[in-house]
């Protein structure tokens, strides 16, 4: 049987190495009203959780992110993507907390996503798989929580798309986050973020390849058209200034111009490669169901303002944004923070910095590990006396 | 100037400041620096803390020793706050140096139930007689800058700052005075006041 699986299948839960799986046999009520029969989430721990369960932080992920915060990760073959922030003498200090990061539903490193098998038929879900948005992301890490038995995060935290997930966090489920650190995020999809989405979804849409998200059984993938995808959002991750100082105008491997359509320029080529790499360790249909989620997300949706999706609120936040971040501007991050200010919260801010403009939130940036680790250190401390929540 | 000179400076102004301000309440300190005086009050007064800060190592300063600083503009990030959401807004050494300190005033007394104010005292004798002798804008401890590169725009006197309180009907609840020993004076005559302190400390409200 096993030998016959195509080889586009998803693997089975054991050959996903190195983390640790949970499988749930309650249903996962999503916002557009469908549900989720079974839902299994792949996740990490790091660290040892305290005996009164108050140092646990979670790490929420960005778009093509999974739970391989530190060490080995088996699908890249290398390290953990935020090994700089997370460890053992790190801003969030392994030491000291217990640190949870799960792989978003919807994703394909593990946590059911449209890849995943669909209980009712046997074969993987591809467009069968419900739409899904960051709240319900959010929902499956609470089911997740309440299985570790934890009440309260010390702090959620995320850069992009896990800054989105943390500030669903503290606005659906106030009561269990006493801190909360969106970096380079921010509190809706602006029409320019959903338009480069949309290019990414229709470059995958139009591979023949993707044949309406049918083509796990098949013997190609849509590796074209996501590859295409994952080089226009990557585009959107650097500064125009790192792609002038790092590549330029500068030629790929020749003396001249080609007079043709082969990767003359460097930027060309980097481009390419960053496509190419990617389609080897993700899903094409996750890439659209996530990017519709984020698409999708709104914080002030369904309440008057934004601030009044955090009125009342106890949640100490840290928003951090960075300069040359033209994806999720200084401005979102200010907007979210002064409407966080109208609702009485407490609220750190501040703008970072740096040349690489969205990435910069991987990178090294000492001021940035340092705000994180004060502001863990006080929140820790603030819990400890009882106070603000 | 030299940095011990300013640390001096520093401590009388956070030592009557906190002379002001009751156990456990809530304080905004807009132009809070490095958060020292906030840090300082909490410790002191047990203070619910938040602080706006313009400069990017202030903020950084700040909220890596754990406090809610936002960076921000002073004039512009206050108009979100929203009405007495604090007991105390401190503003320490920020009014001369901000585009329009009345519309700031206001601002202070609408965010705060009161208002914390201090400032250089451009009425100080030394800054009079050297405008007058010298024929030169004065420069000591706590006019550090030349004219041309100062932050400060807006300079007042004691008496000018009790004015602006009056023409927007503001009523003064304590005042104190800094001389140029770093050391509280009497506060007995507001001319002579205005003559000798290098520095006005306001507690104000609405009236």
């Amino acid at each position: 049987m096993k030998n016959k699986k195509p080889i586009n299948m998803p693997p089975n839960k054991s050959q996903y190495e190195n983390c640790k799986i949970k499988q749930f046999d309650r249903a996962l009520k999503l916002d557009s009203t469908e549900e989720l029969k079974s839902l299994q989430i792949a996740y990490n721990t790091y660290g040892t959780l305290n005996k009164d369960k108050s140092n646990a932080v979670m790490v929420c992920h960005a778009l093509t992110g999974d739970q391989y915060l530190i060490g080995h990760n088996p699908i890249t073959n290398n390290g953990g993507w935020w090994e700089l922030m997370v460890g053992s003498g790190k801003a969030v200090d392994t030491d000291k907390f217990f640190v949870i990061c799960p792989n978003v539903l919807g994703g394909c490193a593990g946590t059911t996503g449209p890849s995943s098998l669909n209980p009712e038929t046997a074969r993987p879900y591809g467009l069968d798989f419900p739409v899904i948005t960051i709240s319900d992301m959010v929902r499956a890490q609470v089911m997740l929580l309440d299985y570790l038995g934890i009440d309260r995060l010390l702090t959620v935290m995320g850069g992009s798309m896990g800054g989105m997930q943390a500030l669903c966090w503290a606005a659906e489920y106030p009561d269990r986050v006493a801190g909360c650190i969106p970096i380079a995020s921010t509190w809706r999809h602006s029409a320019q973020n959903i338009a480069f989405h949309e290019v990414g979804r229709q470059a995958i849409m139009a591979d023949l390849a993707w044949n309406k998200g049918n083509y796990y059984e098949k013997e190609q993938r849509p590796s074209a058209g996501l590859a295409v995808a994952r080089m226009a959002a990557h585009i959107t991750y650097m500064s125009e200034k790192t792609l002038t100082e790092r590549f330029g105008r500068n030629l790929q491997d020749r003396e001249k111009l080609g007079f043709g359509f082969d990767a003359d320029f460097q930027i060309e080529s980097y481009l390419r490669h960053q496509g190419i790499s990617f389609v080897e360790r993700y899903d094409a249909n996750s890439y659209l169901y996530i990017t519709r989620a984020t698409d999708y997300y709104d914080l002030s949706a369904g309440h008057g303002s934004l601030s009044e999706a955090f009125e009342g609120t106890k949640t100490r936040f840290c928003v951090l944004s960075f300069d040359t971040d033209w994806l999720y501007t200084t401005q979102e991050s200010r907007t979210l923070m002064r409407a966080l200010n109208a609702s009485k919260a407490h609220v750190s801010f501040a703008d970072l910095s740096m040349d690489k403009g969205h990435d910069s939130f991987l990178l090294d940036c000492p001021e940035m590990f340092d705000m994180v680790s004060g502001f863990l250190s006080a929140t820790m401390k603030s819990l400890d006396r009882g106070g603000n929540l | 100037m030299n940095n011990s000179d300013r640390a001096a400076d520093i401590r009388i102004d956070f030592i009557l400041i906190s002379q002001m301000i009751k156990e456990g309440s809530t304080v905004l300190d807009v132009g809070c620096g490095d958060g020292d005086l906030l840090e300082f009050l909490s410790s002191q007064k047990n203070i619910d803390a938040r602080g706006i800060e313009i400069t990017a190592s202030g903020v950084k300063n700040s909220i890596s020793k754990g406090l809610s600083v936002i960076q921000g503009n002073a004039e512009k990030d206050i108009k979100f706050y929203p009405d007495n959401s604090f007991d105390y807004v401190l503003l320490s050494q920020t009014l001369q140096a901000v585009n329009r300190p009345d519309l700031l005033l206001k601002e202070l007394l609408r965010v705060g139930k009161k208002a914390i104010v201090s400032f250089p005292n451009f009425g100080y004798w030394r800054v009079r007689f050297n405008l007058m002798l010298k024929g030169t804008m004065p420069m000591n401890k706590t006019l550090s800058h030349p004219w041309y590169s100062s932050p400060n725009i807006h300079f007042c006197t004691i008496r000018d700052f009790v004015g602006l309180c009056d023409e927007l009907d503001m009523k003064i609840i304590n005042h104190m005075a800094i001389n140029a020993g770093g050391i509280k004076m009497k506060f007995d005559h507001l001319g002579i006041a205005n003559f000798f302190a290098t520095q006005g400390l306001y507690l104000i409200t609405k009236d």
